[in-house]
């Protein structure tokens, strides 16, 4: 069937191989590049860090113990070999703030950002893509317009703002829905965090009760964030289908009679998924930037608001322990997106 | 003199109309004149487009003559005054200092021209000479400078802008600096696009045989060919800016009290939104009026000055 000569399994292997190379190289030195630019914001930051552990009132003998105890008085090479080694090792010091380990603070506080963003996703993806088609196949048409008024919109309202008036509508003035925090004060601390996710936590206790209020409580920021990963997704998946809605493939599958919901659902569809996939990957990174503004308008413990507590409390190991961390994650979900890429279209392998 | 001559044949043609679709244009100036026209005649056809514009404009128009529109000085606290609601003595109301809001929003106009402005005057430049000068070059410098790009573009914007502010300090120039820096990469990658493009067309041939240098085909052939793209992809970028520097205010990263910054007045009404919505509602419409007039302009450009748009 297949009209591709069959590559010997050798020689198929070895170009995978060096594919996989490739990409890991690249990766590698992408995550090399944000260590640089990590390692000199923690340099040229005003703050002294041997003034921070030893106060100061502390004598010069003191000072210069915590100095070469710091490792401050290598050369700035051994510096930065030393910053690359604790990184890959997890060792993002410890926060100012907390007296805890940073990257003990990033694994408590992470579950919560990540059951936001997932949620925002599911709710962009479950209205983005089927408006944009809608959109794309009413090209012009009354809905259209509305429709890319909606994307538009989504692209210019700052999101901080938005949440305050949504707080402002849903909980002060029609009391329909929770106010800020994750849960209601007094079923706070209530539940063992096991998974960290507290969907899953409370249902694991069986604290029904709680699950319900969590799910309440959610609904507001994740909407929020589900309007602006939507409105990205409409855009994309608009543009993305009247391209293909105009190709030729698509006039042969009419003339010989597909019916039309099929000629767009899976003809035309099908043929957006890879670039939707891409997209969608993307939109996921960029809410977790959104995550940053959203959880400090409604005070939700994820690493937004622990990355904004930090800034402000000049806790410059826990800013650039987020930092990485959130890169690292956009570099992992990138990855993941080409991955995909290549298992659902052929011409990519 | 030579303007003269222009404005001497336009009257003798009969109608500046005629004269700027004639067929055989009688100058480059001309057949230049022309095609902008043809071009502002796209534009203006796309309503949300000249909305945008007309918006943007206004908002230059307000920074400009903010001392004789705004009725109140926007710094001053007046504590007895405080929380006051809307009335005709206070359009917007005042805020918990007793200060003007309508004021204080037609001030902070002023604040946000000020970031767009410097980060499009800092963050194009950089870009549009990486962009050439890794195309134009190509070879190990090429891979080298894209490689840097790559990383900036790889993470996300408002994180490293973050990174940036909090080794910095907060403060509205460390905000731009900020912003600046984390913006800069796409226009570098359109502008390696286009010079590649560019670079092997028989008119840089022609040119490089007359002698000229590198520098100046890089500063006086590519980088005007590359400029439009560059003018659409910045103005929609604007919009993103403008977010985002409300967004740094708002966390108190950029503009500090007292002042008249949007971002910075919607964070200060967050604690009063219970009774007092206007604290809030004012600053934060501005920077949704203001950011959508970026997006249309944006979006309208594109459509006249590229014509692979699908639109």
């Amino acid at each position: 069937m297949s009209f591709r000569p069959e590559l010997p399994t050798r020689t198929r292997l070895i170009k995978t191989l060096k594919q996989t190379v490739r990409i890991l190289v690249m990766l590698a030195t992408t995550f090399l590049g944000l260590l640089v630019i990590t390692f000199l914001i923690g340099r040229v930051v005003p703050i002294d860090p041997v003034l921070a552990v030893v106060g100061d009132k502390a004598s010069p003998q003191v000072y210069e113990n915590a100095r070469i105890a710091m490792g401050l008085n290598l050369p700035l090479w051994k510096q930065f070999l030393i910053y690359i080694g604790n990184v890959v090792t997890g060792d993002f010091g410890t926060s100012v703030l907390t007296a805890n380990p940073v990257i003990d603070d990033i694994l408590r506080v992470f579950p919560a950002t990540f059951e936001l963003a997932v949620t925002a996703t599911v709710i962009g993806i479950v209205l983005g893509i089927p408006l944009g088609i809608l959109s794309a196949v009413k090209q012009g048409s009354f809905w259209d317009h509305v429709i890319r008024v909606i994307g538009l919109f989504g692209h210019s309202l700052p999101i901080f703002w938005l949440g305050l008036m949504g707080l402002m509508f849903f909980y002060v003035r029609l009391d329909l829905l929770p106010g800020p925090g994750r849960v209601d004060i007094f079923y706070e601390g209530i539940v063992t965090p096991v998974t960290g996710f507290l969907m899953i936590d409370s249902i694991v206790a069986g604290e029904w009760e709680i699950f319900r209020n969590a799910v309440y409580h959610l609904i507001l920021p994740a909407s929020l964030l589900g309007y602006y990963s939507m409105a990205y997704l409409l855009r994309m998946t608009r543009s993305f289908m009247i391209e293909q809605l105009g190709q030729e493939y698509i006039l042969t599958a009419r003339v010989k009679g597909v019916k039309e919901w099929k000629v767009i659902w899976g003809h035309a569809l099908g043929n957006c998924a890879i670039p939707l996939i891409t997209v969608i990957a993307l939109s996921f990174g960029t809410l977790l930037e959104g995550s940053v503004l959203t959880e400090t308008v409604f005070a939700w413990p994820g690493l937004g608001l622990y990355l904004t507590n930090s800034l402000l409390n000049a806790d410059m190991n826990a800013v650039l322990g987020c930092t990485i961390v959130v890169g690292a994650i956009f570099l992992g979900v990138n990855l993941f997106s080409d991955f995909l890429y290549k298992v659902v279209d052929p011409r990519a392998r | 003199m030579i303007f003269k001559m222009m404005t001497n044949k336009i009257l003798k043609t009969g109608g500046i109309e005629e004269w700027l679709l004639a067929d055989t244009p009688d100058s480059a100036y001309q057949a230049w004149a022309g095609r902008a026209y043809l071009g502002w005649l796209a534009f203006m056809k796309n309503r949300l487009a000249v909305l945008g514009l007309l918006i943007i404009v206004s908002l230059v128009i307000i920074a400009v003559l903010a001392p004789v529109l705004a009725p109140y000085d926007p710094v001053e606290t007046n504590i007895g005054n405080r929380l006051q609601p809307l009335s005709f003595t206070h359009y917007f109301g005042t805020d918990e200092m007793g200060r003007d809001i309508f004021s204080r929003v037609i001030w902070g106009s002023r604040l946000t021209l000020y970031v767009i402005g410097l980060v499009a005057v800092i963050a194009a430049p950089v870009g549009i000479l990486v962009g050439t000068v890794a195309g134009y070059l190509g070879g190990i410098i090429d891979t080298v400078l894209m490689r840097i790009t790559d990383i900036f573009l790889a993470f996300p914007k408002l994180i490293l802008a973050l990174a940036f502010v909090s080794a910095l300090g907060p403060g509205i120039e460390n905000a731009i600096i900020a912003i600046a820096i984390t913006s800069w990469p796409p226009y570098a990658r359109i502008a390696r696009a286009e010079t590649i493009t560019i670079r092997n067309c028989d008119f840089i041939k022609a040119v490089r045989l007359q002698g000229a240098s590198g520098l100046r085909i890089i500063t006086g052939h590519i980088m005007p060919l590359c400029l439009p793209s560059l003018i659409i992809r910045v103005t929609l970028d604007m919009a993103g800016v403008i977010l985002t520097a409300a967004g740094l205010g708002f966390l108190g990263l950029g503009a500090q009290p007292p002042s008249p910054e949007w971002g910075a007045m919607t964070a200060g009404g967050r604690t009063y939104i219970i009774d007092h919505w206007w604290l809030i509602t004012m600053p934060g419409t501005a920077i949704f009026i203001v950011s959508l007039a970026f997006n249309l302009l944006g979006d309208g450009l594109r459509e006249v000055l590229d014509p692979r748009s699908d639109n």
